[in-house]
């Protein structure tokens, strides 16, 4: 043992090459996006679900509202934000889901014996995953018109909200990721969360009619803030008339800057536990 | 202790210049998972430029060995250096020295040949313009310049293989560490898997450290370790390790068989076992056996065969069961992720 402790540790490891980990996190977003124009398919398919609920159940009870009451006229363009949402969030959890598959038989295996931080590789595929996100929700922004929503440049605030959106939901799959080993335990997981969720969210009915009990979950739920703070960004009155306002806390409504701003905090929070749990070395 | 302190300075001097002139060294390196130990006091000295074997069932300890040495696993006892790099102190400059080929493939299947070596190169910080050669000159080593742009997706296993060895090599390595390299693949496959090697060492001068379970496999090492429940048992050249064993294995046909076996007790004092295809026996040299055996036999011998001993034999004789016994904990470095 005296031997072996006496052999040398050799002078300062290697550190510190912001370079090298800047070209890290570009090969991974990099890669991400090659995937993304090679899957048009995926794309394809992603869009189908929010295009639906949109057009086909929008428009549905939308008509259906209509012939009760007066109040119902709007429901496609209330709808709008929710689904702008709910298009990012496929694209955003399938990185987190490819980090489960990949650290097992992927290129993220390999990946984890390049000389560099483990945080940088989760840097690249989040920012990769969210930039597949805010493409999808580009997509949908663009049939806005259809809605009657108008072709205006706050759209273009609005894919930016929807980018940071899109963040935290991959933030949420990379967290989810590292902490879950198994796949079908991740793909149970994200079932059973993401539809209660959206649900809870305002982003397909106004919570106001939910029991109170649901309105304290409403009011700790992320996406609240989320798909409120791009409601109120969209041009025009997407409220329905005034029925379904923007969450109150306390009486007060947090400004939409403050959600934004709220949606960012949490992303890099998980990214941060994310990247604490994935750099720790067997 | 004899010589006290002097002692100790020729170990650390022995061991500084082991480390430097090493591929790859050990010093009483050890990995326990919780209480049970996975490999114990190892202490390896692979010289550069050699190819060297790993040879144990599965379970044996060779992947978490391999996964020390890769930097994925931490050791919890003892001291590795590659390339003359401290595994613990300095991983990212033992990164930078080494390639490391899994055993399950690792390739991304939506990326085409070319692309999943210029991201890697990437990866390992070679600049993308840099990388163009590097990569051309890595895809006609490996004899896939053909299909570069074609989607791994379509690969066959065999290719993917050498896709992933090219891909070990393209940061140009001082080792390359391959899990496993040939299971999984078919004979034709293996021959040229183990051509492209053998063509890899003779130009590049590259270290190759591999594990297998294969026999085949292991006669393709320059050097070979036996390791058993997390120790090494014996190490050489497969020569070497052969020689030790001594012992030929004889095949006889004879008229009568049980008679044969009868006369090799009594004339030559060794147990021999009728089958159906003869009588077999084991014997220091059985060249020499042979004819002593015609002359003294009163039976008619029909064809001897005489068979040095193999791999296996070395394996039995060092941990007295053969390879092929399974064995449970089949464990690869894929496995390593999931197993904290």
């Amino acid at each position: 043992m005296s031997a072996v402790a006496a052999l040398p540790h050799r002078a300062g490891a290697r550190c510190g090459r912001p370079a090298r980990e800047l070209r890290a996190v570009r090969v991974l977003w990099h890669r991400e996006m090659v995937r993304l124009l090679r899957t048009k398919v995926q794309i394809v398919m992603g869009l189908v679900t929010p295009v639906m609920f949109l057009l086909v159940m929008g428009t549905g009870l939308e008509s259906m509202g209509t012939t009760a009451g007066d109040s119902f006229e709007q429901f496609r363009s209330f709808l709008f934000p929710g689904v702008l949402v709910m298009a990012t969030q496929a694209p955003a959890l399938a990185v987190g889901l490819s980090v489960v598959m990949d650290r097992q038989s992927g290129m993220l295996r390999q990946a984890m014996v390049a000389p560099v931080h483990r945080v940088s590789l989760l840097l690249g595929l989040s920012l990769g995953g969210a930039t597949c996100g805010a493409v999808y929700g580009g997509l949908v922004l663009a049939i806005s018109g259809t809605v009657g929503i108008a072709y205006h440049p706050l759209l273009l605030v609005a894919l930016l909200e929807v980018a940071v959106i899109a963040l935290l939901f991959t933030a949420g799959g990379m967290l989810a990721a590292v902490t879950i080993q198994r796949i079908q335990t991740f793909q149970v997981l994200m079932g059973l969360a993401l539809m209660p969720l959206m649900f809870l969210s305002g982003a397909m009915f106004s919570p106001s009619g939910l029991p109170r009990w649901l309105g304290v979950v409403v009011h700790l739920n992320p996406l609240t803030y989320a798909v409120d703070a791009v409601r109120r960004t969209l041009p025009g009155e997407l409220d329905m008339g005034g029925y379904a306002g923007p969450p109150q806390i306390a009486g007060w409504t947090p400004p939409v800057v403050l959600e934004v701003c709220f949606v960012t905090v949490l992303a890099a929070l998980m990214l941060v536990v994310a990247a604490r749990r994935f750099a720790r070395r067997g | 202790m004899v010589g006290g302190p002097s002692a100790r300075v020729r170990e650390w001097v022995r061991g500084m210049t082991v480390v430097e002139e090493c591929a790859v060294r050990t010093v009483d390196l050890g990995k326990t998972y919780g209480d049970a130990p996975a490999v114990v006091g190892l202490d390896l000295a692979v010289p550069r430029g050699v190819t060297f074997g790993f040879l144990g069932p599965n379970g044996a300890g060779k992947t978490t060995t391999i996964s020390m040495l890769c930097t994925l696993l931490r050791p919890t006892a003892g001291r590795a250096f590659v390339g003359g790099c401290d595994v613990v102190a300095e991983p990212h400059a033992v990164r930078e020295r080494i390639g490391l080929v899994f055993q399950e493939t690792t390739l991304d299947l939506d990326l085409t040949a070319r692309e999943a070596l210029r991201f890697h190169a990437e990866l390992f910080g070679v600049p993308w313009r840099e990388s163009r050669r590097t990569v051309a000159a890595m895809l006609d080593l490996v004899g896939l310049t053909a299909c570069r742009d074609r989607p791994v997706r379509e690969f066959s296993g065999g290719m993917r293989r050498r896709l992933e060895i090219a891909r070990g090599l393209l940061t140009a390595p001082q080792v390359l560490f391959l899990d496993e390299p040939t299971t999984g693949l078919d004979p034709q496959t293996r021959t040229v898997i183990w051509e492209h090697l053998h063509r890899l060492r003779e130009e590049r001068g590259i270290t190759l450290f591999l594990t297998t379970h294969h026999l085949e496999e292991a006669e393709h090492c320059d050097r070979l370790a036996i390791i058993d429940d997390g120790q090494v048992e014996v190490e050489g050249s497969p020569a070497e390790l052969k020689a030790e064993v001594a012992r030929d294995t004889v095949l006889l046909r004879t008229r009568d068989d049980a008679d044969a076996v009868r006369l090799v007790r009594e004339r030559f004092g060794l147990e021999a076992s009728a089958g159906p295809d003869g009588v077999r026996l084991s014997v220091a040299d059985g060249a020499a056996f042979v004819p002593k055996f015609c002359a003294e036999a009163g039976i008619p011998v029909l064809s001897a065969t005489v068979t040095p001993p193999s791999l296996d034999d070395v394996f039995l004789h060092h941990t007295g069961r053969t390879i092929r016994t399974e064995r449970s904990g089949p464990l690869t470095v894929d496995d390593v992720g999931r197993r904290r």
